[in-house]
């Protein structure tokens, strides 16, 4: 089903392409030593070169390209043997050089492709157009005085990707999806946290509409939107609003806008006219980057398996299905859990356990995966106690809730609570025998053809055993002993 | 004049080295000298209590037989390198007061080797200029005059204060920074030997920028052998700079053999202009037949595309300019001249902090680096950087080294073409084709001009042949001799 804004005049469709800004994880800045850390008191984490004292030069952070190829392996892109820094030239308080070193005619990453995981378990290819790296700015901080503004340079260096999408994206949904996968995909790859409100991951979000067959329509572009619901806001706002504009006969203007979070809305910013000059020019200070093609291929042999891959083998390796396997692959913690958990026991017991009573009580709890009282071993012993008979799947619950108030293993619960199954026939056939015995007008009306209270004589029976009883063998002698 | 003023480096080495004298006699009377030239102009600051604190240095180290390779040289620092705890200004008032808490490559690397600093040399605001009158601090007053005539002579820029200090006796021997000619030009001005090392020789990081792609630290000194010294001083790789290149640094002395037999001098066509004055021509001829006595061979070549070298320098290099300039804006260090806004504070910081020559530049970078005109300036300009590189590869197939005039005049009056930007950028005619292929260029005094004032001949060399540039350079000196004395010293002629 296709996402269609209803006009007057019919139906629109929504074109959407996003420009992900990612801060890269590294130790240090794209062209200085200064550290990247979060949280620093203001300017704690400033170099000369990040100050752009008198004199000062770049030099390019091994890590961060590193970081940047092993990025452009994990989208499937091309990547680019040279590319280049250019300056991109504005003046602006947080800008200390009074330009930005960025990638411009040629990224370090070309085109590649996102698969996007939609509802139902479908799935759908979404291009990517580029990647480059490029240093952040400062921050502004406007609120600290009257008249003035502060600013912190803690920031002004830092590696960023700019990760640029084709303009593939049709729905606020797939939107939402593509952010999603390539933040998976980052983290997975350990090159970009993906915390959003940390700001380590924003978006610009490029709108147009048009009738659906026709050429493309005019674009806005939203910028530095910092989630993935404000996405999915200013794409539902965005598009409304050009529908308006252009229905009642007006032109989109292309333009740069910002979202207002307080009430869901787009604004201008500025309109194409005012838009900067940025004067981009090759960096003088920096050589063209020149990769050596035996380093990307030392990069590539480390990269992990990714969602996609992994999807793949939970689907193909451990039957699960596409919807399961798809929601336990997003996270690579969540994945590397259900792969501990899984390991050695029927993995869609396992599944259904970790995405079942594990993460429901996860949930409940406000818990992360990492601060779980239950490990993923403890987890995978209970299964194995399922799987080989020694408890049933219902007391299995009740040991889980306990195990997640005392952290204890599986089998010292069921020890110490005596929750073994009873698979001797001795004791469920004497129970049986004396249910019989107390009930004969019960066993006569079975005998004379009410062949359903079998189910009255189970649930007695496990009565009678603490619930201990294996549910298999009562059914079975019940059906002997009752058929006389 | 104390007879220490007249040395050279060499020479003051040796006589440290027996004892004759210590650096810090050396120094004192390069102090003394300073204060008696005061009226050239050639220093912004000076240093006398930092220089004697490091000539006393010096001699510990020389009396304990650790002594550098300039240990105990007394040199003028061009105000364009930072130096931690001295006022760096790149003559700017941008700049004024600004102290850095950090030590260029360069200068750090000759404070190793043992150099005493004097003080910061006068220059071009932001390098930028061909007359040392752009500095916020006032111009600077070549030691030469005219026969018969007091008029001020410019010393030629940008390196102009160190060119000076350097000729006036008031340093042993001074920094410069060469863009597209501001080592060589002002070297010839005043009657010394000024080297453009090849790009990437000498680390840029924390010189302040003027043209990224071009700007090279290199030595301005009175003998080749000097220049020979100091560069191995000054040079050497740097992880800090990216265009530095890693290279060994060889012991440039070791090429001064005097031995040119067999090599070939490439005499460029293309550097026969009209209007060059007459006497120009003639030192050239001169240069090339003291060559061909000593045993080379002089081959007529032709660099085609020399006359578009001008024009793409004065495109790149304000580009690069305008970018480089943008980091002072008021904010963090320098001047900072409030305003109603941010984008006021902007205006009036850099309108009152830039001169006319520096907003100039800044202007036409912009221009040219704008969208619409940034093909048929910026782009056309790189690509004909390109063509001016593959004539010198070319032309280098077939000789060793090139010989050509340094500057299309001898030093001219403070005040004439001040008035007129293009026929001062024609001062650099014969220095900027090198600048723009990265290639090292040397200038040496060979005479006087017809006025009385220095002329100066030019050789280039192969990317990091600065050796054959110092043996043939080594060579012309011998040839031309040149011993006349300025004007204008410590202590007088």
């Amino acid at each position: 089903m296709s996402y269609r804004i209803k006009g007057n005049t019919g139906e629109w469709e929504v074109v959407i392409g996003l420009e992900v800004h990612a801060q890269v994880i590294s130790k240090s800045k794209l062209f200085s030593g200064a550290a990247t850390k979060f949280g620093a008191d203001p300017n704690h984490h400033v170099s000369l070169v990040d100050a752009a004292m008198p004199g000062m030069l770049p030099v390019l952070n091994k890590e961060v390209v590193e970081q940047g190829v092993r990025t452009g392996l994990g989208l499937r892109a091309q990547i680019n043997m040279k590319s280049v820094f250019e300056r991109k030239n504005y003046f602006y308080a947080d800008l200390p050089q009074g330009y930005q070193i960025s990638q411009f005619l040629e990224p370090i990453v070309g085109e590649g492709t996102i698969t996007l995981d939609l509802e139902g378990g479908d799935v759908r290819e979404v291009g990517v157009e580029r990647m480059h790296l490029e240093q952040d700015a400062g921050k502004s901080v406007h609120d600290q005085h009257p008249t003035q503004s502060y600013i912190d340079l803690n920031r002004s260096g830092v590696a960023l990707m700019e990760i640029v999408s084709k303009p593939d994206l049709r729905s606020p949904e797939e939107a939402g999806a593509y952010l999603r996968k390539l933040r998976s995909i980052l983290r997975y790859l350990g090159t970009c946290d993906g915390n959003m409100d940390e700001g380590s991951m924003r978006a610009d979000v490029n709108v147009s509409v048009r009738k659906p067959g026709d050429e493309l329509g005019t674009r806005t572009e939203t910028k530095n939107v910092n989630s993935i619901r404000y996405v999915q806001q200013t794409i539902e706002h965005e598009s409304k609003r050009q529908v308006k504009i252009l229905e009642e006969g007006g032109e989109i203007v292309q333009e740069t806008r910002l979202f207002d979070a307080s009430n869901g809305t787009t604004r201008s910013m500025r309109s194409k006219e005012e838009a900067h000059d940025y004067r981009y020019f090759p960096d003088p200070d920096l050589l063209p980057l020149v990769l050596d093609p035996a380093w990307v291929e030392e990069i590539k042999a480390t990269i992990p398996e990714l969602p996609d891959e992994k999807k793949e083998r939970f689907i193909n390796d451990f039957g699960l299905s596409a919807y399961d396997a798809g929601i336990l692959v997003a996270d690579r913690e969540k994945a590397m859990f259900y792969e501990e958990v899984a390991e050695g026991r029927d993995p869609k017991l396992a599944a259904n356990w970790v995405m079942g009573d594990f993460f429901g009580a996860l949930n409940k709890s406000g818990l992360s995966l990492d601060a779980s009282p239950v490990s993923a071993k403890q987890l995978g012993g209970l299964i194995g106690l399922i799987k080989d008979n020694t408890i049933s799947g219902r007391i299995a619950k009740e040991v889980f809730e306990v195990m997640w108030e005392t952290s204890k293993d599986a089998d010292t619960i069921v020890e110490e609570k005596g929750l073994k199954q009873i698979t001797d026939t001795g004791p469920i056939e004497a129970a049986i025998d004396e249910i019989m015995a107390a009930n004969p007008e019960q066993v006569d009306a079975f005998r004379g053809g009410n062949e359903k209270l079998i189910g009255w004589f189970v649930g007695q029976t496990m009565k009678a055993t603490g619930g201990k009883a294996n549910p298999g063998m009562v059914n079975q002698l019940l059906k002997k002993k009752l058929a006389g | 004049m104390s007879n220490l003023n007249n040395l050279t480096i060499s020479d003051a080495l040796d006589g440290m080295e027996k004892g004759d004298f210590s650096a810090r006699e050396l120094t004192e009377a390069h102090i003394s000298a300073m204060e008696k030239t005061r009226e050239l102009n050639a220093y912004i600051v000076e240093t006398p209590e930092i220089a004697l604190e490091m000539a006393d240095a010096s001699d510990k180290k020389r009396a304990a037989g650790d002594a550098g390779l300039m240990e105990g040289i007394p040199i003028a620092m061009k105000d364009l390198f930072c130096t931690e705890g001295t006022q760096t200004t790149a003559a700017s008032r941008i700049l004024d007061g600004f102290v850095p808490t950090y030590e260029s490559t360069v200068s750090g690397n000759l404070w190793n080797a043992g150099a005493v600093m004097l003080g910061k040399s006068n220059l071009d605001q932001f390098a930028m200029g061909s007359a040392n009158i752009t500095s916020y601090y006032g111009n600077v007053i070549n030691p030469w005059q005219r026969k018969d005539s007091d008029a001020q002579l410019t010393p030629g820029g940008s390196s102009g204060g160190s060119a000076a200090s350097v000729a006036a006796r008031s340093a042993m021997a001074a920094t410069g920074t060469d863009t597209g000619g501001s080592i060589r030009q002002p070297a010839a001005f005043s009657g010394i030997v000024g080297l453009k090392p090849t790009y990437g020789r000498c680390s840029r990081w924390g010189v302040i920028a003027f043209a990224s792609s071009l700007d090279q630290a290199g030595p301005m000194t009175r003998s080749v052998r000097d220049a020979a010294i100091m560069l191995e001083a000054m040079a050497g790789y740097d992880a800090k700079d990216s265009t530095s290149v890693n290279v060994a640094v060889p012991c440039y002395q070791k090429a001064l053999t005097g031995d040119i037999r067999g090599l070939k001098v490439g005499i460029p066509k293309e550097y026969r202009m009209d209007g060059t004055p007459k006497e120009i021509d003639e030192a050239w001829e001169q240069g090339i037949e003291w060559l061909k006595s000593a045993g080379a061979e002089p081959v007529e070549i032709s660099l085609p595309h020399t006359k578009y070298a001008l024009p793409a320098y004065y495109i790149i290099a304000p580009a690069e300019c305008s970018s480089n300039l943008a980091r002072y804006d008021g904010v963090r260090y320098g001047l900072r001249v409030d305003g109603e806004s941010l984008d006021d504070m902007y205006e009036r910081t850099r309108g009152e902090g830039f001169g006319d020559e520096v907003k100039r530049r800044i202007l036409i970078g912009t221009y040219v680096l704008s969208a619409g005109y940034y093909d048929a300036y910026y782009n056309k300009a790189r690509r004909v950087r390109t063509l001016i590189a593959n004539d010198f590869k070319k032309a280098y197939e077939s000789v060793d080294v090139i010989l050509t005039p340094t500057a299309p005049s001898p030093a001219f009056g403070i005040g004439e073409k001040m008035d007129d930007p293009i026929a001062m950028y024609l001062n650099d005619v014969f220095t900027v084709p090198a600048s723009l292929a990265g290639l090292p260029g040397i200038s040496i005094p060979t005479g006087l001009s017809s006025e009385g004032t220095p002329l100066g001949l030019q050789l280039l060399g192969k990317a990091f042949d600065e050796e054959t540039v110092l043996k043939v350079a080594g060579v012309v000196e011998e040839a031309a001799g040149f011993s006349a004395l300025p004007q204008l010293m410590a202590g007088g002629k």
